[in-house]
């Protein structure tokens, strides 16, 4: 026995060479930077679809794009920034930092964790090439209603189809790892309510997304049927109710919202405690906030559909279930602020995009109340103010957790620091830009723009050209980020294990050395 | 750098100017409309209301952040306190957020009881979304007509300048008379539209195969502008609503004159039609209805939009012509014309395609006459 050991032993020390290290990994690190460059790569190809879209909405009339085409990028860049950016983004994150948080050596199903990563660029390329297929790809807006997407879809729906069920397959594996490792994995001693908010956040988001993938792919699969096999879910025509596409897709959709916020809430906790110096303020009431959001987030789906015609009691329930989310948001947002308030506060780079995060999610929060109100409801819906509303919450939201995230964990992943002037540099310029972009589109919603519009009436003029040069600005910031982390990969003064003061006695992933070994915690820690 | 400066003022106008006013509850370009009618007044006080709470809680919640980030910072020798909870602070926001949104909900439920109602209405009409123009339908008075977008396709592709109600003009708008309670009947007849007019606050998604309800009454006559909301194509964004609402004599008024047009529109059919007349209705038709993905020149933009200049359908077959614009093309955004407009109108325009552009001169320029048109629709109910 002695003796196979020690042969192990010898084997693997350090990571494969070449291409093969990165097909073939099992290792949580290597499949966690191959999510997050994914993340990079989409959030540039969807990025600039909405360099197409605000380029084309500068003026009025159509200029540079037909709204044929402007369909397709608006229905991609949706869909490559939910399923391409945000998503894999915090997957990654995942398997970075999970097994180190909890004290394990790597995540329980390795293998698993390789195919849940490849599977994705395979989803995102056969997404990708509807786009060169001469029917073009999908252009039915990333909520894909029916029977837009089914009877008056171009054929290339079913490429559409069969990306989606290639990501859901993705997540509900990624899932199902996380939630194993967590389960079986903690070091002694870490018990549920000792774990990091970080892990308590993802636990939660891998059962909603295990609860909801299904319904998605679900919904494909009917249309699937309808385009192709003659059934009807959705087709009036044959007695089926277009209705019920939306049920189905919101009912998947809305927890697919929670799924996309909670890690970045757990994020922010981390960050706003480091550099508060002061352990977060009320870690229960968190993680039931956390789980409330998870569960209330089942029952709210219709008050995207308040205008598809409801019965009254449907439209009184879903505006009261909705306002309920305020109150677990409000006492995440409250806890935050008792971290912040008598601590001994330093803003870094993460610590600036923590503090944005809370500030501009509450803006998205203030405007998710307001069209909660469903008789208001019927003039925001489907104007620019429900697009300003999801990018407040996506953007300054999603997104800002997932750089703060970066910043705050690059250290530890790469061994150097980041360089802070570049990233205060970084930050200042997202900050003003993202609001030049989305905060305009607050007033062109009220005043009456719709959604999806390649051309517009005069009165919306000023607006969107300040929101196109804002979004402009945001796009070239972003590739500030990417030197800035490439340069930390390269060179960069050394970081201490514990990379930010006094974060030693704040989580298990601060003890290791920086850069964090290959393998970690061969032996488990004890958690006291 | 012009461009930038232009840029630099609007937005320190908005600021500065606009936005506080706004703020203040004032009817601006900027804020939600107030509209007109009962309701859509009582959704504005609505809207500023929650606007207000919001902008409270805000004022508040920011304002001891940015005051502990300020107090506590590090760089003037904070020391970071060592608490981590209390109870009843946790139970007190709580209850205190509980409490606000109650106080929303209030009212918020008594407008949305007074807004949801599907009584009949004193007048009632059935509105049809189609890809990618409204369809109106009195029902008492049996008038219907569609409403088309009105602005020239060369103010959209900036040949020309744009005018005043660049998008937001119809060939024929829906008229309504006012102080009369009024309900729509919405449906939609492809896909799913959205018909809303701000000022009346009424939107209302147009699905196929269901019909949805909604009602207004209109104290003040003008011109009313709406949109479609959901998406539907292609065209979506260039299907505007725009309501005419007026004193209740002209309205009767109008729907005289109406009925009689839609009687000599009938006779129109048995009537003899040169092709000089033929060809100078269909163009106005192909105007209007076709020049979106057809374009004027009839070039069409292949593949999705076919080319009809030199097309050998249009040049040499004239029933498959007149099939595809009965019928419509499945999978494609070419609809089933026939049930729309009158064999007229749709004989009209297959003759002009026939003689328009180098057609004319390549093909056999046949004529089609309404009496053709009836001729299919006779075969085909057999």
């Amino acid at each position: 026995m002695s003796t196979v050991v020690e042969t192990h032993d010898h084997g693997h020390h350090g990571p494969a060479k070449g291409l093969t290290r990165w097909l073939f990994t099992t290792n949580h690190k290597d499949i966690g930077t191959l999510y997050l460059w994914f993340s990079c790569l989409m959030l540039f190809i969807g990025g600039s679809m909405a360099m197409v879209i605000r380029a084309e909405l500068f003026q009025p009339g159509l200029q540079i794009v037909q709204p044929e085409f402007f369909n397709q990028m608006t229905t991609n860049h949706g869909l490559i920034m939910v399923f391409g950016v945000i998503m894999p983004a915090f997957v990654g994150l995942a398997n970075w930092m999970i097994p180190m948080q909890i004290g394990a050596p790597d995540m329980a199903l390795p293998r698993l964790n390789n195919l849940s990563f490849w599977l994705l660029p395979m989803a995102f390329g056969i997404l990708l090439s509807t786009l060169f297929m001469p029917e073009g790809g999908p252009n039915f807006g990333w909520t894909f209603y029916a029977p837009l997407s089914t009877t008056y879809a171009p054929s290339t729906v079913n490429f559409f189809i069969f990306s989606v069920h290639i990501m859901g397959i993705s997540s509900i594996l990624g899932s199902i790892n996380i939630i194993t490792t967590i389960f079986n994995m903690r070091a002694p001693g870490m018990t549920l309510m000792k774990m990091p908010l970080f892990v308590w956040s993802w636990l939660i988001t891998a059962y909603l997304l295990i609860a909801v993938m299904p319904v998605l792919a679900g919904v494909v699969t009917m249309m699937l049927m309808d385009i192709n096999f003659g059934t009807s879910f959705f087709n009036a025509g044959g007695g089926g109710d277009p209705v019920l596409f939306q049920h189905v897709f919101w009912f998947f959709g809305h927890p697919e919202v929670y799924i996309m916020i909670l890690p970045a809430f757990g994020i922010a906790s981390h960050i706003i405690e480091t550099f508060s110096r002061k352990p977060i303020f009320g870690y229960t009431s968190m993680v039931y906030a956390m789980s409330s959001i998870a569960i209330l987030s089942f029952v709210v789906w219709a008050h995207h559909m308040f205008t598809v015609g409801m019965p009254l009691a449907g439209e009184l329930f879903f505006m009261y279930s909705t306002m309920l989310i305020a109150i677990p948001t409000g006492v995440k947002v409250f806890n935050w602020i008792a971290t912040m308030y008598k601590g001994s506060i330093s803003f870094e780079t993460p610590m600036l995009f923590a503090i944005a995060f809370v500030a501009l999610f509450t803006i998205g929060g203030f405007s998710g109340l307001m069209l909660a109100i469903v008789p208001a409801d019927f003039q925001y819906h489907d104007t620019y103010f429900v697009v300003a509303h999801f990018h407040y919450v996506l953007v300054p939201g999603s997104l800002f957790g997932i750089i703060a995230g970066v910043y705050y964990w690059l250290p530890k992943w790469t061994g150097n620091m980041y360089d802070e002037t570049l990233g205060q540099l970084h930050f200042w310029l997202t900050f003003v830009s993202v609001n030049l972009t989305f905060f305009p589109m607050h007033f062109v919603g009220l005043a009456g723009m719709p959604r999806r519009y390649p051309d517009y009436a005069l009165q919306f003029a000023d607006f969107n050209m300040i929101i196109s040069v804002g979004s402009f600005l945001f796009g070239i910031s972003q590739l500030l980020l990417v030197f800035i982390v490439i340069k930390s990969i390269r060179a960069g003064k050394k970081a201490k294990p514990e990379v930010w003061e006094g974060s030693g006695k704040l989580g298990l992933e601060w003890t290791l050395e920086s850069p964090a070994p290959y393998h970690t915690f061969t032996v488990q820690p004890e958690v006291k | 750098m012009a461009y930038l400066r232009k840029c630099y003022f609007k937005f320190y106008q908005i600021v500065f100017l606009i936005l506080p006013a706004s703020l203040l509850g004032e009817a601006s370009d900027y804020n939600m409309p107030v509209g007109v009618t009962e309701v859509s007044k009582e959704i504005f006080d609505l809207h500023m209301l929650i606007f207000w709470v919001c902008v409270w809680i805000g004022v508040v919640v920011f304002g001891i952040m940015f005051w502990s980030l300020w107090k506590y910072r590090k760089s003037k020798g904070a020391v970071a306190a060592d608490f981590d909870d209390h109870f009843w602070l946790e139970i007190g926001w709580t209850v205190v957020a509980t409490l606000i949104l109650v106080v929303i909900a209030i009212p918020s439920t008594k407008v949305m009881v007074t807004a949801y109602d599907d009584a009949e209405g004193e007048i009632n009409i059935m509105v049809t979304g189609h890809q990618w123009k409204w369809h109106y339908k009195y029902l008492e008075d049996g008038i219907s007509f569609f409403s088309n977008l009105s602005t020239d396709q060369e103010q959209i592709n900036n040949q020309i300048p744009k005018g005043e109600f660049y998008l937001r003009e119809v060939d024929e708008p829906l008229v309504i008379p006012i102080n009369t309670r009024i309900r729509f009947l919405i449906t939609g007849n492809d896909v799913i539209h959205s018909w809303w007019v701000p000022d009346f606050a009424v939107k209302q998604d147009a699905v196929p195969g269901f019909i949805n309800t909604a009602w207004t009454n209109v104290p003040e006559t003008g011109i009313y502008r709406g949109a479609c909301t959901e998406l539907c194509g292609i065209k979506h964004a260039f299907m505007p609503v725009v309501v005419r609402a007026v004193e209740q004599a002209e309205y009767d008024a109008w729907v005289a004159e109406k009925i009689v047009l839609a009687e000599q529109e009938k006779m129109l059919t048995s009537k003899e039609w040169t092709k000089a007349e033929l060809v100078e209705r269909g163009e106005s038709f192909y105007l209007t209805n076709c020049v979106a993905c057809h374009q004027v020149n009839g070039k069409g933009i292949p593949p999705v939009f076919p080319t009809l200049d030199g097309s050998q359908i249009v040049l040499n077959d004239t029933q498959r012509q007149i099939e595809i614009l009965m019928e419509g093309v499945q999978g494609s955004a070419m609809a089933a014309f026939g049930s729309q407009y009158s064999e007229v109108d749709i004989a009209a325009v297959i003759t002009y395609t026939r003689q328009a552009w180098s057609n004319g001169k390549n093909g056999d320029s046949a004529i089609v006459t309404p009496q053709d048109i009836v001729a299919y629709k006779n075969r085909t109910e057999l």
